[in-house]
């Protein structure tokens, strides 16, 4: 028997196209570890600003973090910012380019510690950029310290006995807190780690942007997000555990609309 | 026609700022130069030139607003005192990293801490040694008088964007709060997006179109062969910058047998030194450097030749005075004068230090 030879491109002829990866995420490998949501994230958010045709409009800041090197992956003008101060430097470009769109990109870290002054002020002030904001409960780049968003009784390299409220903190709520301000138009926790979530996370970052264009204030969207080599698990028990347990904290849904 | 107004030399750098066709000012409230933002918010430059100023919630999200403005090829200004300055910090070594030009004033306080509201000059290892972490040089500038800290702003932003580095002017609480005549800057156009392309190339993030490549403003290399050559690159322009931006004015120094060095108010204090001295018979001379980096080595070398040593004249510990010594090489003595904490010292003062110096030499 012999076995007939398709070529992509052929393949790509015969077939009807359900996917096709948007131009804006340049062809290169992702330095995320396999299983971890980031790159999804990255890939609507670049999908989002494809659809509305406002590639060339749009300046994205990178936080540091994981995503420290988004900018090596989404194919538009970028700027990296000092650790949490991305919402600030979003103010200085927003200030001087008030018709582009502008976003920040974070981690819990970020935006939730070392950033809290910089994410509350610029909310209040209403800001009117998008601040994708990914919760995954640890610091991933550094090796899985705790973060403001690590759950309690979680363990991480700087809890390693679980997290401990008394001494500690509690896990941080602070798209809750910011919803309360009335500079933010929307505020929405969402996550990636299975399709029917993608669908919907992708709908409230289109909303964000589309906020942005009708110049409403701020929209934060948070993403609650794995990170199975901080949590030490595999991709697959990391999403479950998220489900079982980042959600029961985080819970999905619009908090402002 | 001249346009000449009595100023405070805060309020004439804040004009200045306008007038040289600045993009963006964002600062946060300090004594005693809390009246540049003050002003700015009076003079509602949105409506004269399209200038927007904007209160940040502290230092540090201030020069991170001039990080992002800047960063999309704009002339952006900050300002704050000593505390202030130091919180920008983290903030300037990002920009010097990643080559972004601005303008940052620093018009000191006496410290450490939160030290004093009265003039200081201690801030000078922190403007030209570094400061924040890493390899990195400002360009810094340091005005005598209210009509310099008005000139310095537009040359502060010709310089900051002929090198893609940023500038600081280094002034203090005396020379920011009094107030001299001023010969105000013409009005200069703002320049638009596509003028900053040709004049300064494209380099700025303000939205990638098809044609070009996308724009990326980081200070990071994670490779270490390519951060140290993104250090040698750095150290390259920096000595372009010391072959070519020297700036100081030596005052009656061509015959003179001691000479002191001074910027800023010590500067201006100095002058008075030069005639009470020379009334008395003693010939000094007064060298002020306007660049405090780059530092007018050479002309300091030059005259070491012919003076009989040198007193650097500062309102600190003793700062300056390691570079006026770098540049005398040995070839004369050098010492210090100098008042802290916000007192700021009296030419009569000044004047028996010279003469105690000049006895030691003998
Ligand atoms: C001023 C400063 N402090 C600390 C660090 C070290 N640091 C780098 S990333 C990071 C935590 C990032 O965690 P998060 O924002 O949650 O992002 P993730 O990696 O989890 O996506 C820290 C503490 C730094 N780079 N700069
Ligand atoms: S460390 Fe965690 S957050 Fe970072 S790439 Fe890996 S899985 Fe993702
Ligand atoms: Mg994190």
């Amino acid at each position: 028997m012999t076995e007939a030879v398709i070529t992509p491109e052929e393949i790509i002829k015969r077939g009807k196209i359900v996917f096709k990866k948007t131009k804006n995420m340049l062809d290169k490998t992702l330095s995320y570890c396999p299983g971890c949501g980031h790159g999804v994230a990255h890939r609507l958010v670049m999908e989002v600003i494809e659809e509305m045709g406002i590639t060339e409009d749009t300046i994205g800041v990178a936080p540091v973090g994981c995503s420290v090197l988004a900018y090596e992956f989404m194919n538009i003008d970028m700027q990296q910012a000092a650790h949490g101060r991305a919402p600030a430097v979003a103010t200085g470009i927003k200030r001087v380019l008030p018709e582009k769109y502008v976003f920040t990109y974070q981690g819990d870290g970020d935006l939730a510690a070392i950033g809290t002054a910089e994410t509350i002020h610029a909310c209040n002030r209403g800001e009117n950029i998008v601040i994708i904001f990914i919760n995954n409960g640890i610091y991933g780049m550094t090796g899985g310290q705790m973060a403001p968003t690590t759950l309690q009784g979680m363990k991480s390299s700087t809890s390693p006995y679980g997290r401990v409220v008394e001494t500690m903190g509690y896990p941080l709520k602070i798209t809750e807190m910011v919803a309360m301000l009335p500079g933010v138009a929307y505020a929405t926790r969402q996550a990636v780690h299975e399709a029917k979530y993608v669908r919907k996370a992708k709908r409230a970052i289109r909303k964000a942007f589309e906020n942005q264009k009708d110049k409403k204030g701020t929209s934060i969207v948070e993403i609650v997000s794995n990170c199975n080599s901080g949590w030490k698990m595999t991709p697959v028990d990391s999403n479950k555990w998220l489900e079982e347990n980042m959600l029961a904290y985080f819970p999905l849904g619009d908090i402002k609309k | 026609m001249e346009d000449v107004k009595l100023m405070k030399g805060n309020e004439a750098m804040a004009e200045a700022a306008i007038r040289a066709g600045a993009d963006a000012y964002f600062g946060y409230p300090i004594t005693p130069q809390s009246e540049v933002i003050e002003y700015l918010m009076m003079e509602k430059p949105e409506n004269r030139t399209g200038m927007q100023v904007l209160q940040a919630e502290s230092e540090v999200a201030a020069i991170n607003m001039v990080y992002g403005a800047a960063a999309c090829g704009k002339r952006v200004m900050t300002s704050s005192s000593s505390p202030g300055i130091s919180l920008k910090l983290e903030g300037i070594s990002y920009m010097a990293g990643s080559e972004l030009p601005c303008l940052i004033a620093n018009v000191m306080r006496g410290g450490p801490g939160l030290g004093t509201i009265q003039p200081g000059q201690a801030d000078y290892f922190q403007a030209v040694k570094g400061g924040g972490h890493g390899d990195y040089r400002l360009i810094v500038l340091a005005p005598s008088t209210v009509q310099e800290m008005a000139d310095f702003v537009d040359l502060g932003f010709e310089l900051a964007f002929k090198y893609r580095n940023p500038v600081m002017i280094l002034s203090d609480g005396a020379i920011g709060q009094m107030m001299e005549k001023v010969f105000l800057p013409d009005q200069k156009e703002r320049l638009t997006d596509k003028e900053v392309i040709n004049k300064y190339g494209s380099w700025a993030t303000t939205g990638k179109p098809e044609s070009r490549e996308r724009n990326i403003i980081t200070s990071l290399n994670l490779k270490s062969e390519v951060q140290e050559n993104h250090n040698f690159h750095l150290q390259k322009k920096y000595k372009s910058i010391e072959e070519n931006e020297i700036r100081y004015e030596a005052i009656q120094c061509d015959d003179a047998e001691y000479i002191m060095v001074a910027f800023g108010t010590s500067a201006r204090i100095c002058q008075k030194v030069i005639q009470l001295g020379r009334d008395k018979g003693l010939k000094l001379g007064l060298l002020r450097p306007i660049t405090l980096w780059p530092f007018p080595k050479q002309i300091i070398n030059k005259l070491a030749d012919t003076s009989k040593g040198f007193l650097s004249v500062e309102m600190n510990a003793g700062q300056m005075i390691e570079d006026v010594q770098l540049a005398v090489n040995g070839k004369a003595p050098v010492s210090h004068y100098g008042r802290m904490g916000g007192m700021i010292p009296s030419p009569s003062d000044v004047l028996v230090a010279v003469e105690k110096e000049l006895k030691k030499i003998g």
